[in-house]
């Protein structure tokens, strides 16, 4: 199906490829031959009911399938033209390049100042307190976090409101400064007007990252995306434009899930 | 005729086990009869009536078999034949126990002349008392039997009545600890005052000599100073030098490291080995490290190094706390949610660095509370110390060297021959009391922090 559309879907310089992707835990298969592309210039946004394999998919983006047991993945998956499942490739390295974002935040019981430096440190991105100081700045700004916690660095992380901490996470995956972002529903444990605010960062972040992003929410898949992926138990059922899967959807499945006939 | 209670307990669960049947019966007989349901389950009414029997009588025997020794005693004083007897001491209760011994035919014959016109009086007032008390006994069995069973109706609620006794039963159960704790506490704080009126408390919190004599107080000898000192060096020094970092790694390697099976086995492993006796590690304190380590330390040039030291005792202690502190350390690992890790392991740290910069941190506190118990517990144990760390109240810091503790004094004050109300003895008491107030203000303090931790991931 993606065979179909690939011509007017054309990326010329895709940051991610994945081909002929398999994934198992254990026996079960979870992801059924999907192959994909991501862009920085374009947001991709994951769709599909719960249990489809979106989350499953994204994790193998960095490898963070790797921490769970049983897990196999199959297929190839390539950043920048490097095969990252290849026994070359530094886990530690892929992870900085492609970085990620958890459905709940997940701060670090440190304070704020150090769950934004703790992934520079961790790779010697920044040797001096002023450089560091820079890029935390830098990362809280981006994350449009800055002007609210400027004077309270020091304070835990824990200690933000949801939203906050979110983009804190946000914060502290940029600090490193990777070339892709995932995003694991990273609103649905937000209010609308925390979750806005995600949504306003993810449309500054892009041209400047390549963003993946899971979610729940139509709405908010075509606010924030450019290109859609619907996912249906493992396979890729239907991946176009956004405008194009959500007003004029090739496939019956996709229509279904789109107006709410299931998921 | 002898008070056989076994016998007697037998008897009257048997004749519950009638009261049983016969309220069962009658429940359903009434409710048949009068044809409406029953509110509780027959056998609820079996019960009812068989609760009623049983408990008055297993009471009363109780208490009975608790005071007619002393009434029996009582009537043979009061007989003719008691009135030669000595009037007080030794003698006089030696005879009473020799003709006692005899009269119950745990003797065949006196051992003393004096005591063998009592043997007749003393059977007589027990066969007398045995059979007030086994009457009054049947008569509170058959009276409590017969109340409940004529409460029976079919709208009666036996269930509730059963489920309140049986909640009574359970409310008692657990007040025992609570009240033995309590009553060891009082005579802790009494006996502590005794000895408080002999000796300042100031002396035993901050006197530096320790050397009880028997006999009238000696001014200076009563000095805690020395022991508190060792029972830190021994308990919360060397031993959690040894535990906490061997815990910790253990504990991190089961938690991160280990697959599955070898955590599987690991862990039981681990916790038989704190189910080794203490007296064991005392063995293995005194016989196989402490010789070694005087070895050593005669090597390396320290030559007054005793076989009794406090790092055999601190170090095998530790051993012993491991367990403990890995469990605990475990625990708050397992505590910090999986999301922090996978936060730390996306942004491209190393799992090595995840556990340093994320985990422990995130589980300290946990863990601070965990070491805290440990250390209420080190300081508590008394077989190792008593075997390896020796008597000698030194106060120092050396290592290789002979020091005592607390729980070892306490032994020692209170073996060998003993007058209740020395100075001498009396000062285990407030030792004790001591020891008692530090592991508990310990173990409150490492619980609040324990809880709080848990709190902040719920
Ligand atoms: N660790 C695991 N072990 C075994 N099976 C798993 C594991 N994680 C996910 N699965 C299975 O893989 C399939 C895909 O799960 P996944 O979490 O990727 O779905 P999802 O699309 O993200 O769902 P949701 O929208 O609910 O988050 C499911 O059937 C799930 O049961
Ligand atoms: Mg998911």
């Amino acid at each position: 199906m993606t065979d179909m559309t690939s011509s007017e879907l054309y990326i010329a310089d895709p940051k991610m490829t994945a081909q002929n992707v398999n994934v198992f835990y254990g026996e079960k298969q979870a992801i059924k031959n999907v192959s994909i592309d991501v862009s920085t210039d374009l947001v991709t946004a994951f769709i599909g009911p719960s249990g489809c394999g979106k989350s499953t998919f994204l994790r193998t983006l960095n490898r963070m399938n790797d921490t769970v047991a049983g897990a196999r993945v199959e297929g190839k998956i390539m950043l920048e033209g490097e095969d990252i499942y290849a026994p070359s490739m530094d886990v530690v390295q892929l992870r900085a390049r492609v970085g990620m974002v958890f459905q709940k935040p997940n701060p670090f019981p440190k304070s704020i100042y150090d769950n934004v430096a703790y992934g520079p440190r961790i790779h010697g991105l920044a040797p001096s307190k002023a450089d560091m100081d820079v890029v935390v700045e830098k990362a809280l700004t981006r994350a449009g976090l800055w002007d609210e916690v400027k004077d309270r660095l020091g304070e835990s992380g824990t200690a933000l409101s949801g939203g906050q901490q979110q983009r804190l996470c946000i914060a502290r995956a940029i600090a490193v400064d990777p070339e892709v972002i995932l995003m694991d529903e990273p609103c649905s444990a937000l209010d609308p007007i925390a979750t806005a605010k995600i949504e306003e960062l993810i449309h500054d972040l892009r041209g400047k990252f390549a963003i993946v992003i899971v979610t729940h929410n139509m709405q908010q898949a075509a606010r924030v995306s450019q290109r859609t992926a619907f996912f249906h138990l493992g396979t890729l059922v239907e991946y176009g434009k956004t405008t194009d899967i959500f007003t004029n959807p090739k496939q019956e499945r996709t229509k279904d899930y789109i107006t709410g006939r299931y998921g | 005729m002898t008070f056989n209670a076994a016998a007697l307990l037998l008897l009257v669960a048997g004749l519950a086990l009638i009261g049983w049947l016969a309220g069962r019966a009658r429940s359903v007989l009434l409710a048949h009869r009068a044809g409406n349901k029953l509110h509780s389950r027959p056998q609820y009414h079996g019960w009812y009536v068989a609760l009623w029997l049983f408990a008055p009588a297993i009471l009363f025997l109780t208490i009975w078999s608790a005071v007619s020794p002393a009434l029996v005693t009582n009537t043979v004083l009061d007989s003719p034949a008691a009135q030669n007897l000595p009037q007080f001491g030794f003698e006089r209760a030696a005879i009473l126990a020799d003709a006692r011994a005899v009269a119950q035919g745990k003797q065949d014959i006196v051992r003393l002349e004096k005591s063998a016109p009592l043997v007749r009086p003393y059977v007589q007032a027990t066969r007398q008392y045995a059979l007030i008390g086994i009457s009054a006994m049947f008569a509170l069995a058959l009276a409590g039997g017969l109340y409940a069973f004529t409460r029976i109706r079919p709208e009666f609620r036996a269930r509730s009545r059963v489920e309140k006794i049986v909640m009574v039963a359970l409310i008692l159960a657990s007040l025992v600890a609570i009240l033995t704790t309590f009553g060891i506490v009082l005579s802790l704080l009494f006996e502590s005052i005794r000895f408080f009126k002999l000796v300042s408390p100031s002396e035993l919190l901050f006197g530096t000599q320790w050397n009880p004599q028997s006999g009238a107080p000696v001014k200076d000898t009563f000095g805690g100073i020395p022991l508190f000192w060792g029972t830190v060096l021994i308990g919360a020094i060397i031993a959690m030098i040894v535990a906490i970092p061997i815990g910790m790694m253990t504990a991190v390697y089961l938690t991160q490291y280990a697959k599955p099976v070898v955590r599987k086995w690991v862990k039981p492993l681990l916790e038989i080995l704190a189910g080794v006796p203490t007296v064991v590690y005392g063995y293995f304190a005194a016989l196989t490290v402490a010789p070694m380590l005087r070895e050593f330390a005669v090597m390396i040039g320290i030559s007054n190094a005793s076989t009794e030291s406090a790092l055999a005792a601190g170090i095998v202690m530790g051993v012993m706390i491991i367990p403990f502190v890995s469990s605990m350390a475990d625990d708050s690992i397992n505590a910090v949610p999986q999301s922090m890790r996978d936060g730390s392991l996306a942004l491209g740290a190393t799992p090595n660095e995840t556990i340093r910069q994320v985990l422990i941190p995130a589980a300290l506190p946990g863990v601070m509370g965990g070491i805290l118990l440990a250390v209420s517990r080190a300081i508590g144990e008394t077989m190792i110390v008593v075997m390896a760390a020796g008597l000698s109240a030194n106060l120092t810091a050396n290592p290789f060297s002979s020091v005592t503790t607390v729980t070892a004094q306490i032994v020692k004050l209170l073996t060998g021959d003993q007058e209740f109300d020395s100075a001498k003895t009396l000062a285990a008491f407030a030792l004790g009391l001591v020891l008692f107030t530090v592991t508990l203000l310990l173990n409150i303090v490492a619980l609040r922090i324990v809880k709080k931790y848990r709190e902040a991931y719920d």
